[in-house]
């Protein structure tokens, strides 16, 4: 079959990247020509302000290779402007007779600085900030004059200056705004900028405006420019001028084709251009929904949609992207998103340092963060730009939220938060052991930009996330990524563009029973799904419609299958059920022949009060739990796992309450019982809390005249204190509330998402006012977990009924 | 001759599940089961650390690793990019829905695996301690 002819005006990062996405899922589609009117090949355009800083070579940021356009059979025409599209012919023409058919055409054309529409913008020594060309020209300025001026504080002119000042020139900074970087930052973090960059020797003029740019000739208006000169009649010399006030989206070829634009070329969520079927537009030439993104993540975001949708495969959408800003000056941090200035109905939480250079505003409104600018530690950047774009309820945590993420008892990377200061060798990921070194390696070699590309390849902070911030900025040193945009709405894996939520409303609402008529309800991309997303929807079934659903055991992690934990060598631990931590002589012994008999090598006591048996053969497990003949532990699953109790007021001088008893009632009340995530309870019988009811998900302290019932408790990753929920009297009171709680959470929650997680996504007031204010729900959910609870079988014990396969256990053995 | 020496039948093994295959030397072999019932073989030990893929959740025609979720395809063993990694393949014939493997590959392929990996352990320790 012939190919289809494809042709890509445009050589920079969105089009080629969209090349890239496209080749990689239809590489025989298409025979691609590639314009690009600049000589070089693909490269990196944030990279550009550490070339002219001089910390990186143009050979280094260049990102695909000539022999990446041969390799895979683009015909690219280098050096080429493209003047005309005829779209009736469906042909492109270029400046010097070359033209090139396309049946699909692809603008990818960026943007172009805006020019100051003063006298003497034609001067020599007058350029914009935008390519190799613009950046050749200013390190050649540098090695011959001295005064540069650069027009424009903003991001690009910030960085503009700051490399002209490295390379040696005098550089004055013209801003017509009240502060720096009006657009990202607020006054009094635009001053804290000004004030370091005063420090390190450049020059501003806030709210000067410029008049004429005068040239060296006699009359001032030909020649190379020599200063210059403001409204109020002053006048600076200036060898260079840098014009750095903004860009414009490069829509004038598409224009002359009479394709619609305003403020870029009007895409569709396809990236389609809505003029004509055959044209698509990513980048920052593009306005999709009135928004022309000028960041590479969103940018990114695009062209893996319209790389779908030029594959033929029609799926995916591109809905808008949230957007946050980081400076690339060496040295400087600072970080903005949203709505930072605030304004009516709005709240800020403002902590202000000025002699530390420190200075951080979070604005709130209707108990959301709406917008966050900080200074000098942007560590957090990243945990409130995830707080802004959920859009969820901070009301809980409002207090603590100026002190970080981090202030919640962070473990892993030794309290760091400044990537800049850590060498090397230091561990920034202390899951999975991966140094900043290897970090800034990975990123250089394999070309990354974004923290999912850095997870995948190395997977630091793709466990438990807690260095983040610290990647992120290791990211945006490196490579200058502009990570941190995000599609607004999370999708749950890459099988759908559904989130979490969808789809658990979709369960509910057409009352869906199986994984496979929810996939096809919700459009999945993939026939089954992936290790991600069954797990998921399983649980989300049989949560939602018990007795109904079935439990589908292919779609549940090992652990859950087999009942017992998978170990690193592959076999497996087994633990069984302590009603309450509380054991008899019978059980240990027992427990004592069947580690004699099965030879089973450790054997160790949990911090849950049970006993963990570990290195057993998986052929063992069915006799291993018929000889001890106690009830499963679920220590392997996404279920409750103990209570753990103290002795209490039976035999303990101090206690108040009999703890050991209500811990046996409870774990009796509530086992069998699958969740989103795993589940701790404990119960201490007075305030000195011995069983650690703080850090559990229901912890239960005894007090003289009742017991008080906290949630939320983690003694994870992060140190979780639990929250007061409330105090009752009576011990029917405690199973009520608490399993009231646990119901609510195993119907909202998200897969995998501990209840801490939940409720601060929820609210805890929400929670209160449903579990507790709201009596007859509260009975209501009761009665919901206990219908649900009602005749679940012990998978160590009646696998039928609890769908355990037991052929898993026996191997096959050819004869 | 025929080589082909009978397994199990398809229904032996669960849909979008697997089974081990014991061998009288060398790691296991796990058989899988597609939803389409297509039947791939590969030795039972990611490239990765060596985690029983028989253990894993079959998708699609990848199965993940269930100890560090690396997807690896049924078809050719490859780890899913960026990870790098090839689990050994064997040949497997479903005539009448009866499943067989070859005698010779169950007997010769990757059968040091074991050892090698002990070796390789070992090895691991050595430079562990002489760098400490």
């Amino acid at each position: 079959m012939k190919k289809l002819k494809l042709v890509m005006i445009g050589n920079g990062m969105a089009g080629v990247r969209t090349l890239e996405e496209l080749l990689k899922i239809a590489p025989d589609l298409y025979d691609i020509t590639v314009f690009g009117a600049e000589p070089h090949p693909n490269y990196n355009r944030i990279l550009l302000s550490p070339v002219l800083a001089g910390e990186q070579t143009i050979a280094e940021i260049v990102l695909n290779p000539l022999a990446w356009y041969a390799d895979n059979g683009i015909t690219l025409h280098l050096g080429k402007a493209v003047t005309r599209i005829d779209r009736v012919r469906r042909v492109v023409h270029a400046a010097d007779g070359t033209q090139a058919p396309y049946d699909r055409l692809l603008i990818a054309t960026g943007s172009t600085p805006f020019i100051l529409p003063v006298p003497g913008k034609q001067l020599e020594g007058v350029i914009g900030y935008r390519d190799i060309a613009d950046t050749e020209a200013m390190i050649d300025a540098a090695t011959k004059y001295r005064h540069a001026v650069v027009i424009g504080g903003g991001l690009l002119g910030l960085e503009a200056a700051n490399g002209l000042m490295l390379r040696g020139m005098k550089v004055t900074v013209v801003h017509i705004a009240p502060w720096l970087m009006e657009r990202q930052l607020d006054d009094v973090a635009g001053d804290l900028l000004r004030k370091s960059l005063v420090d390190r020797g450049l020059d501003f003029l806030i709210g000067a405006q410029t008049e004429a740019l005068v040239g060296d000739a006699a009359d001032g208006t030909a020649g190379r420019v020599k200063s210059v000169r403001f409204k109020d009649g002053t006048e600076v010399p200036a060898d260079l001028v840098v014009m750095a006030a903004g860009i414009r989206p490069n829509t004038a070829l598409a224009e002359a084709t009479g394709l619609h634009c305003q403020r870029g070329i009007v895409v569709t969520d396809t990236l389609q251009t809505v003029t004509d079927a055959r044209i698509w537009a990513v980048g920052e030439c593009a306005a999709h929904r009135g928004t022309a993104y000028g960041l590479v993540a969103p940018l990114f975001e695009q062209a893996k949609v319209c790389a779908t949708h030029l594959a033929e495969f029609g799926i995916g959408r591109y809905l808008g992207s949230q957007v946050s800003t980081k400076l690339k000056v060496t040295g400087i941090d600072l970080f903005s998103a949203g709505d930072f200035m605030g304004g009516e109905g709005c709240d800020s939480i403002v902590l202000s340092d000025p002699q530390g250079g420190v200075y951080k505003k979070l604005v709130i409104k209707d108990d959301k963060l709406v917008g966050a600018c900080l200074y000098g530690d942007t560590v957090d950047g990243s945990w409130y730009f995830k707080l802004l774009r959920e859009g969820r309820s901070v009301s809980d945590i409002r207090d603590r939220l100026m002190f970080g993420e981090s202030s919640l008892g962070d473990a892993g990377h030794q309290g760091q938060n400044k990537a800049a200061a850590m060498a090397d060798a230091d561990e920034v990921c202390g899951c999975n052991g991966v140094t900043k070194g290897a970090i800034c390696k990975a990123i250089k070699d394999k070309g990354l930009f974004t923290l999912d590309d850095v997870r995948k390849h190395t997977k630091a902070s793709a466990s438990c996330g807690s260095c983040t911030g610290l990647v992120e900025q290791i990211i945006m040193a490196t490579a200058g990524g502009d990570y941190s945009a995000a599609p607004r709405k999370k999708a749950m894996c890459g099988c759908t563009e559904h989130s979490h939520q969808d789809v658990r409303d979709a369960i509910r609402q057409l009352k869906l029973l199986t994984i496979a008529d929810t996939q096809r309800a919700l459009s999945w991309r993939t026939p089954n799904g992936c290790s991600s997303c069954r797990p998921a929807l399983n649980y989300y079934l049989i949560s939602t419609w018990p007795k109904e659903a079935k439990d589908d055991p292919q779609s549940r992690y090992i652990n859950e299958r087999s009942h017992a934990n998978i170990q690193k060598d592959g076999t497996y631990s087994v633990i069984p059920r302590m009603w309450g931590g509380e054991t008899t002589a019978a059980e240990l012994r027992r427990i004592a022949d069947v580690v004699d008999k099965y030879k089973i090598p450790t054997v160790k006591v949990t911090g849950g009060q049970r006993i963990d048996l570990l290195g057993v053969k998986k052929e063992d497990l069915v006799d291993v739990w018929k000889d001890i003949g106690m009830p499963s532990g679920h220590a392997y699953a996404k279920a409750l796992r103990t209570v753990k109790t103290c002795v209490g007021s039976e035999w303990c001088r101090f206690g108040t309450q009999d703890s050991t008893q209500m811990g046996k009632d409870l774990e009796r009340g509530l086992w069998r019982m699958y969740a989103p995530h795993k589940v701790k309870l404990a119960v201490s019988g007075c305030p000195r809390n011995c069983a650690e009811s703080g850090i559990k998900d229901v912890g239960i302290i005894g007090v003289d005249s009742g017991w008080e019932l906290y949630v939320g408790g983690n003694g994870g990753i992060k140190t979780e204190a639990g929250q007061f929920f409330c105090k009752v009297r009576t011990s029917d009171e405690v199973m009520e509330v608490s399993g009231a709680f646990l119901q609510l959470y195993r119907e909202e929650g998200w897969y995998l998402e501990r209840t801490v997680h939940w409720i601060a996504r929820v609210g805890l007031d929400s929670i209160k006012q449903r579990v507790l204010d709201d009596v007859a729900n509260r009975k209501a959910l009761w009665e919901r977990l206990q219908f649900a609870l009602d005749g679940e079988p012990d998978p160590w014990f009646e696998h039928d009924k609890a769908s355990v396969d037991t052929r898993q256990f026996i191997p096959l053995v050819p004869v | 001759m025929s080589d082909w020496i009978q397994i199990c039948r398809v229904d032996d093994i669960p849909v979008l599940g697997a089974r081990r295959v014991r061998r009288p030397a060398g790691t296991d072999v796990a058989i899988f089961r597609t939803e389409s019932d297509r039947v791939f073989a590969l030795l039972d030990r990611c490239p990765h650390k060596g985690g029983p893929l028989s253990q894993g959740i079959v998708f699609g025609e990848h199965v993940a690793c269930p100890l560090h979720n690396w997807a690896i395809s049924l078809e050719d063993g490859q780890a899913r990019a960026p990870d790098i990694g090839c689990a050994t393949r064997f040949a497997v014939r479903v005539e009448d829905r009866a499943v067989s493997l070859l005698a010779s590959e169950l007997a010769t392929l990757a059968i040091d695996d074991a050892d090698a990996a002990a070796a390789l352990a070992a090895a691991r320790k050595v430079i562990a301690i002489a760098s400490a």
